[in-house]
Order: structure tokens, then C-alpha cells, then sequence
């Protein structure tokens, strides 16, 4: 590293890329194979959820796995954090 | 026996019919016969980069049609006397390719001996992109570092584990490989790249080879001459091992990898 980087102030974005392609790759691993319905599902709760509780678009989370000829629908809401 | 090879990647411009032309040059080069097809249909291409476009008379489609012979739509390439081009047909009808009409140019090739077939995928993963890597035995994934690139070769080694004829029989898988393209061991030392570790672990897959980035990519193609051709070239060395590791040879360690050494100058101050 030359001086003139010294004062560079921009950081290294390598490693924030890695991270967001681990999660999403990953998750779309895990929905392939996954039945079709699962973004109209997801859709659909997060517009009854916010009904209720207003959550980001990304507080539904709807996982589908398959093992030993068993199939599991995860699903998970975050709540907001609430204001004081 | 012939080997179908596909050269895919899911983004576009990320080097498919560059990677597919200096490959098939290169395979061509120790003798072996080979065939490289352009799946890219409404979209012809690779004639251009492999420098015969003035020469196509009958296309890929006309031969599925029968409009004329394999033998007439084959182009010999001018450098390599083993190396064959059947181009793209510029059509918009999106039906143009049909899985019987490919199988049934595949076994053609097959019967005249040919040692590889390279197809060419388009973009995407419509029907094209789909036929090109159906009956193939090996998938050549083409990525560069950068994340919409990684992300969309894992759709498409999603499509190799489940849309191909060998994984619908049953068979043995696609023997998958990744390709990086427009490598830059500068950046990648700065932090402001992926590295070729970062994409082997995101992906699960190794690394048949690594282009640096490289002006001669550009001068190449203006000149329509695939690059593996360019002499005094990294990226034309860089093919050349791909294409030697392609052909068995796994122990071949990646060149052009490390960030050139910088003079005395350029350390103080950076560069």
C-alpha cells in the first residue's frame, strides 16, 4: 500500500459483496424445487400482517425444506422495534 | 467418443461467446476435432468474434429445417483446419429451436467424429439457454466477479442439476466448471473485488480457469480473432491453461493471479 492509499478513505466493498451473495445465494438455494406459490404466499401474509402491525417487506421470511421425504414451510415475522 | 460442452452463464456480457470461441480455437489446436454452435438465436454473434461472418451462407435453424446439410451450414474455420462454426440464425421466431431438432444436429456431429461440441448459450434462461445446456456432459459456467454475475451462475447451476437430459435420466451429472472472466488481481488486492476464493465458496464449484482483464479481450474481438490466438497475451495464456485443464490436465497452477509487482516509486506512492 503506497502512501497516497494512506488517505484514501473508501473501504473495501469486496467483503460486503461476499456477504449479501452468501445470504441470498443460500436462500435461493433453499427455495429451489419449492413450490411456486411460495411469493404469492409470502405476498399475501405480509399484507394481513400489516394489517396489524406495520413490518418492513423483508420481516416475512417464508423458507421451504425438504428432508427425508418431509416437507417443512418456515415461516418467520419480525416484529418492528418499538418506538418509545 | 464426442464430448458436448456448454458455455453458459445466466448474465450477459460476462464473456460466453469470447470464452466458447477461444476455447473451441484452443481444443482445436492440439488436433482435436471440434464444432462450436451458436444457441444465441435472433442474436448472432459468435461468427463475428470468431471472424467469419461474411462466410455464413446457412445457418443453425436452416439445418434443423432441413433448408440444406449440416455439411453446407458448417464453417471451416481459416487458421485451425479442425475447427467448425454453425451460426446463430437471425429469425425472431422464438420456436425456431426445438429440443429434436438440436438432438438431431448433436447426433450428426456425433456420426462424423467429432471430439467436442461447444455450445454457446445465450443470455437468460429462455428456451435458448435451456437447449444449449440440455444434452450437454459438461458445463463451462461463466463468471465474472462481481455480485449479479455470481448470484445469476447459480440459477443456472440450479438449471444444470435439474433441466438437463442427464439429470431428467438419472444419469451421471453434468460435470460442471467455473470460468472467471475480467479478473483484476489489483483490485481483488485492494478489497475491491471477489476473489477467485470468494466465488469457489459462494458457488461450491472449482475453477477451470481465470482470465485477467485485459485490453486485448476488446482488441480481439474488433479483430475478429478469438484471443486465445493474440500472441503475448495474459488472457490468451490464461485460455490456453483452461483449455489444458479442460483436456485432463488438473495440476496446472493458475497464472496471472497475484498482483503484478509494483516498483519503488509506485509503492511509496501508490498506484
Amino acid at each position: 500500500m503506497g502512501l497516497l492509499d494512506f488517505f484514501r478513505t473508501t473501504s473495501p466493498s469486496a467483503n460486503l459483496a461476499k456477504e449479501r451473495l452468501r445470504i441470498i445465494v443460500q436462500q435461493e438455494r433453499g427455495s429451489r424445487g419449492a413450490p411456486d406459490y411460495l411469493p404469492t404466499l409470502r405476498r399475501e401474509l405480509l399484507e394481513v400482517i400489516r394489517k396489524y402491525v406495520n413490518v418492513d417487506s423483508e420481516a416475512v421470511q417464508v423458507n421451504y425444506e425438504r428432508e427425508e421425504g418431509q416437507e417443512v414451510l418456515e415461516l418467520s415475522v419480525a416484529l418492528p422495534v418499538k418506538a418509545r | 467418443m464426442t464430448e458436448i460442452i456448454v458455455v453458459t452463464s445466466g448474465k450477459g456480457g460476462v464473456g460466453k461467446t469470447t470464452t466458447s470461441a477461444s476455447l473451441a480455437c484452443g481444443l482445436a489446436r492440439t488436433g482435436k476435432r471440434v464444432a462450436v454452435i451458436d444457441f444465441d438465436i435472433g442474436l448472432r454473434n459468435l461468427d463475428l468474434i470468431m471472424g467469419c461472418e461474411r462466410r455464413v451462407v446457412y445457418d443453425f435453424v436452416n439445418v434443423i429445417n432441413g433448408d440444406c446439410t449440416l455439411k453446407q451450414a458448417l464453417i471451416k474455420d481459416k487458421r485451425i483446419d479442425t475447427l467448425f462454426v454453425l451460426a446463430a440464425s437471425q429469425t425472431r421466431d422464438k420456436d425456431a429451436l426445438t429440443a429434436e431438432g438440436v438432438r438431431k444436429v448433436l447426433d450428426e456431429l456425433i456420426a462424423d467424429g467429432f471430439d467436442f461440441i461447444l455450445c454457446d448459450s445465450p443470455a437468460g434462461i429462455e428456451k435458448g439457454a435451456h437447449l444449449a445446456m440440455y444434452y450437454a456432459d459438461r458445463a463451462v459456467v461463466v463468471v465474472n466477479p462481481e455480485v449479479s454475475s455470481v448470484r445469476d451462475s447459480d440459477r443456472i447451476l440450479g438449471l444444470l442439476a435439474s433441466k438437463t437430459e442427464r439429470a431428467e435420466k438419472g444419469g451421471t451429472k453434468v460435470r460442471e466448471h467455473l470460468l472467471l472472466t475480467r479478473y483484476s488481481p489489483t483490485r481483488v488486492a485492494a478489497g475491491e473485488m471477489l476473489s477467485i476464493a470468494d466465488v469457489k465458496d459462494i458457488l461450491g464449484l472449482d475453477v477451470i480457469g481465470v482470465i485477467p482483464e485485459s485490453p486485448q479481450v476488446l482488441s480481439a474481438s474488433n479483430a475478429g480473432t478469438p484471443v486465445i490466438m493474440m500472441d503475448e497475451s495474459d488472457a490468451a495464456a490464461a485460455y490456453g491453461d483452461a483449455v489444458a485443464r479442460l483436456l485432463g490436465d488438473e495440476s496446472l497452477p493458475m497464472r496471472f493471479i497475484d498482483e503484478p509487482k509494483k516498483g519503488f516509486f509506485a509503492r511509496v506512492f501508490g498506484g
